[in-house]
C-alpha cells in the first residue's frame, strides 16, 4: 500500500504534506493563533459593519490609528500612571489606560465613517478608502514628528501561562497551551468570538441587525430604528478594530511602526467574505490565512525531510504571503461554493418621507 | 457669459473649497503636533511650510520640471481610476496593475537593455501596459463571470502583485553579486530626457492619453456606452449593450493606463527596480479621480497639484522641519470634505453645486447580493 501510494509521486507528496503539518501543529499553533489575532478582529468588525449594511473598507486605517494612539498614550501616560507590571498579563496602570485609548480611537474613527456612510450618505467605499488613506497619512506624519526624540513606550501585555497540570495533558495538552498561553487580547478574541457568534443568530439584537442588512425598508416598518442601529454596530466594531490595532502595538509587540496594519484589515476583509459573513467562520478563515505564514516559517526552520522538503524550499518565500489572497480570489470566483454578501451591504438608507 | 461662469463656479466651488480648507486642517495640523512634541506654540511655522512647500514644487526651473514628472504617473493611474468610475467600477486596483505595469517594462527593458532605444522603449512601454491590462482583466471578468465585487477582488490583487514583484526581484532578476536584491538598469530601454535634468518623454504621452480619454469618453460608441453603463446599468441592458464585455474592457482599460503609469515611472524616473519597490501612487490615484471628478480637464488639473504636493514635500522637510507625511494628512482631508461636499455646500450656502460623482451609485449597488449582474 504505502509502496503504491508514494508511486503516484502528487499523492505521496500530499500525504507526507499532510503528516508533516500534523507533526508540526503543536509547535506552530501557538504562533499561528497570535498572527491570526490582529486579522480575526478586523474581520470581526467586517461582520459587525456588513451585517448591518454598512461596508467598511476603512478598517485598515481604523487599526493603524488605535495602534498608533495607544503605543502614543503609553508614552505619555507611563511617566504619570508608572509601569509596574500588575499580577496578572503583566498589565501596568498605564498600559491599560493605553489601552482604553486606543479603543476610543478606533471608536471615533469609525464614528466619521459611521457619519460619512449612514447620515450623509457618501459612498461607503470611498469613505473608508478616504479613512485609510488619512489614517496612513496622519499617523505616518505624527510617528515622523515623535520619532526624533526617540521615547519609549509602556511596554506591552505578557501571555498567560497556563497551570502545568493542563499543558501537560497527553495528547491534549498543546491546545490548552495554545489557547490559554497568550496575552489579554488574545485571550478576550476567543471570547468576543463565540459570544458574537451566539449574539448575532441567537438574540433580538442580532436578529435585528440581520434584519437591518437585509432589507432596512422592512425593518424600520416593524419599528426597528435603521439608522440608530447601524451607527451602534458601526461604532462596537470600531472596538473590535481598536483592539486588532491594539494587539499590533501593544501586545505583538511594543512599537509602532509607519504603517503597521500592513494590509492586515484587508486581509480581515477576505476573512469575513470567506467565512460567509458569520464571526465564527470569520475566524476560522483568519486562522487559515495566518496559518500561511506560520507553515512558511516552520518550512524554514524545520523543513520537511526527503523531496517534499526540497520542493518546499525552493518555493519562494513570498508565495506563502499569496496563498490568503489567492484563496479569496478562488472563493470569490465561485468554484468553491457562493459567498453572498447581505442583500442592503453598501446602501445608503433614506427614510421615506412623511407625506 | 454669466451662466456659462456660473456653471464653472458650481463645477470648481466644492474642489476648491475641500483645497482651501485643507490648507487650514493641514496648518492646525502644523502647529499643535509641533507644540505638542516641542511645547512650544510657532503659528508661523505653517507659514514656513506652506511657503516651502510652494518653493520646491513650483519656485525654480527645476522644481517645475520635478513637478511634472512627479504628476505623470497620477495623471496616467487618475485616468485609469477615472475610467472605471465613469462605468461605475471601483479600480482599488491601481497599486497592483502599477507593479505590474513596472514589473512588465522592468523585464522587457533589462532583456532590451542593449538593442536600439527606438526598438526597445515601445517594447518596454507595451510590456508594461499589457502587464497592467491584464491586472485590471481578472477583476473585470471575475465580476462578469461571478459577480465577484471589484473593490475586494483588486485589493487582493495589489497583495499578490506585491508579491509576485518581491519574488520576481528576489530571484530571477535580481543582479549577481549585488548587496541587496535589485534589478540590473534599464540602459536604452529608459525614456529620452527632452528637458531639464530629468524631464521625460512621458511629459508628453501621458497628457496625450488624457485627450484621448475624453475623446473616448465623450466622442466614440465605447465611451457612450461605459458612460451609460456606469451611470444606469439598467438602461444600458435595456439598450442592448452587453454590461459584461463593458466591465472587461473597462477594467483592462483602466488596468492598461495603470500599467502604464508604473511603465513611466520605472522606464523614466528609478530605471531598475530594488525590492522594495512600490510608491503610493496606486492609492493618490483615487484621490487624484475623486478630486477631479473623473473629468479629463479635471484629472489633469488634480494630478498636478497632487504632483508639486509630492515634490514640494521634501523641501517643506528639509527647510521648515516638518515631514514630509503631512502630505498625506492634506490629501486626506481634500478628500474628506469631497466626500462630505453635501453638508459642506450646505455650510457654506453653495446653492446648485455638483456633489459627488453620480456614479457611485452604481458602485456599491452592485457590492451587495440583490443587484447580479445580468
Amino acid at each position: 500500500m504505502d509502496q503504491f501510494l508514494y508511486g503516484l509521486p502528487v499523492i505521496g507528496l500530499v500525504f507526507e504534506f499532510v503528516g508533516y503539518l500534523v507533526a508540526v501543529l503543536p509547535l506552530i499553533a501557538p504562533i499561528i493563533l497570535k498572527a491570526s489575532t490582529p486579522i480575526a478582529f478586523a474581520a470581526l468588525c467586517g461582520v459587525m459593519c456588513e451585517r448591518t449594511g454598512v461596508v467598511n473598507i476603512g478598517i485598515e486605517g481604523t487599526m493603524l490609528v488605535s495602534a498608533f494612539v495607544g503605543w502614543t498614550a503609553g508614552v505619555y501616560l507611563a511617566p504619570v500612571l508608572g509601569t509596574e507590571a500588575g499580577p496578572v498579563f503583566g498589565a501596568s496602570a498605564a498600559l491599560v489606560a493605553a489601552l482604553v485609548l486606543a479603543l476610543l480611537a478606533g471608536v471615533l474613527v469609525s464614528l466619521v465613517h459611521a457619519w460619512l456612510s449612514i447620515s450623509v450618505r457618501a459612498d461607503q467605499i470611498i469613505s473608508g478608502t478616504i479613512i485609510n488613506i488619512a489614517a496612513l497619512g496622519i499617523t505616518g506624519y505624527l510617528i515622523a514628528l515623535l520619532a526624533q526624540s526617540s521615547p519609549t513606550g509602556a511596554g506591552q501585555f505578557k501571555a498567560w501561562t497556563p497551570p502545568d497540570t493542563l499543558t501537560d495533558l497527553p495528547f491534549v495538552g498543546w491546545i490548552f497551551d495554545t489557547l490559554l498561553g497568550q496575552g489579554p487580547l488574545t485571550i478576550s478574541l476567543l471570547v468576543i468570538v463565540v459570544v458574537f457568534q451566539i449574539a448575532l443568530f441567537r438574540t433580538r439584537w442580532g436578529l435585528r441587525s440581520r434584519a437591518v442588512g437585509e432589507h432596512p425598508r422592512a425593518a424600520e416598518t416593524v419599528g426597528i430604528n435603521v439608522v440608530r442601529l447601524r451607527y451602534r454596530n458601526v461604532l462596537v466594531g470600531g472596538v473590535l478594530a481598536g483592539l486588532g490595532g491594539a494587539f499590533l502595538s501593544m501586545e505583538g509587540t511594543a512599537v509602532f511602526q509607519q504603517d503597521m496594519a500592513a494590509g492586515r484589515g484587508f486581509i480581515g476583509l477576505a476573512a469575513m467574505i470567506v467565512g460567509r459573513w458569520t464571526p465564527l467562520g470569520a475566524f476560522g478563515a483568519a486562522l487559515l490565512f495566518a496559518s500561511s505564514g506560520g507553515i512558511a516559517q516552520s518550512i524554514l526552520i524545520a523543513p520537511p525531510p526527503g523531496q517534499l522538503g526540497e520542493i518546499m524550499l525552493s518555493l519562494p518565500p513570498q508565495f506563502f504571503d499569496a496563498v490568503p489572497y489567492l484563496v479569496t480570489i478562488i472563493i470569490l470566483a465561485g468554484v468553491v461554493g457562493r459567498s453572498v454578501p447581505p442583500a442592503a451591504d453598501g446602501q445608503p438608507y433614506e427614510r421615506e418621507s412623511a407625506t | 457669459m454669466t451662466a456659462r461662469l456660473r456653471r464653472l463656479w458650481r463645477l470648481l466651488a466644492l474642489p476648491l473649497l475641500a483645497i482651501f480648507l485643507s490648507v487650514i486642517v493641514g496648518s492646525i495640523v502644523i502647529i499643535a503636533s509641533e507644540w505638542l512634541v516641542s511645547g512650544e506654540l510657532k503659528p508661523g511655522l505653517a507659514i514656513d511650510a506652506f511657503s516651502a512647500l510652494v518653493e520646491g514644487s513650483v519656485g525654480s526651473e527645476r522644481a517645475i520640471v520635478n513637478t511634472l514628472v512627479n504628476t505623470m504617473p497620477l495623471l496616467l493611474g487618475g485616468l485609469s481610476v477615472g475610467l472605471a468610475f465613469k462605468g461605475g467600477l471601483f479600480n482599488i486596483g491601481g497599486y497592483g496593475q502599477f507593479l505590474m505595469g513596472a514589473l512588465g517594462s522592468v523585464i522587457v527593458g533589462v532583456q532590451l537593455r542593449e538593442s536600439p532605444a527606438i526598438i526597445a522603449i515601445p517594447a518596454a512601454l507595451a510590456a508594461g501596459m499589457l502587464f497592467g491590462a491584464v491586472w485590471g482583466f481578472i477583476p473585470g471578468a471575475l465580476k462578469a463571470l461571478s459577480g465577484a465585487h471589484e473593490v475586494v477582488t483588486t485589493i487582493m490583487l495589489n497583495f499578490i502583485a506585491l508579491a509576485v514583484l518581491a519574488a520576481a526581484v528576489n530571484g530571477p532578476l535580481t543582479v549577481q553579486g549585488s548587496t541587496s536584491p535589485i534589478t540590473p538598469d534599464v540602459g536604452n530601454a529608459a525614456l529620452p530626457i527632452i528637458i531639464g535634468r530629468n524631464g521625460h518623454i512621458g511629459l508628453i504621452y501621458a497628457p496625450l492619453m488624457a485627450v484621448l480619454y475624453g475623446w473616448l469618453l465623450f466622442r466614440t460608441t465605447r465611451g457612450f456606452e461605459i458612460r451609460i453603463a456606469g451611470s444606469s446599468p439598467d438602461a444600458a441592458r435595456y439598450a442592448g449593450m452587453s454590461p459584461k464585455r463593458l466591465i472587461i474592457w473597462t477594467m483592462s482599460a483602466a488596468g492598461l493606463l495603470s500599467g502604464m503609469a508604473g511603465a513611466t515611472d520605472l522606464l523614466g524616473t528609478t530605471h531598475q527596480m530594488a525590492s522594495t519597490y512600490g510608491t503610493t501612487v496606486g492609492f493618490d490615484s483615487i484621490a487624484v479621480a475623486l478630486l477631479g471628478r473623473t473629468s479629463p480637464i479635471g484629472i489633469v488639473l488634480s494630478a498636478l497639484l497632487f504632483g508639486a504636493l509630492r515634490t514640494g514635500s521634501a523641501s517643506m522637510q528639509i527647510q521648515a522641519g516638518v515631514p514630509a507625511e503631512l502630505v498625506g494628512v492634506l490629501q486626506a482631508t481634500i478628500l474628506f470634505f469631497l466626500v462630505a461636499s453635501p453638508v459642506i455646500a450646505r455650510l457654506f450656502r453653495i446653492r446648485g453645486a455638483r456633489t459627488g460623482l453620480d456614479e457611485s451609485t452604481t458602485i456599491t449597488s452592485t457590492y451587495g447580493g440583490e443587484a447580479t449582474i445580468r
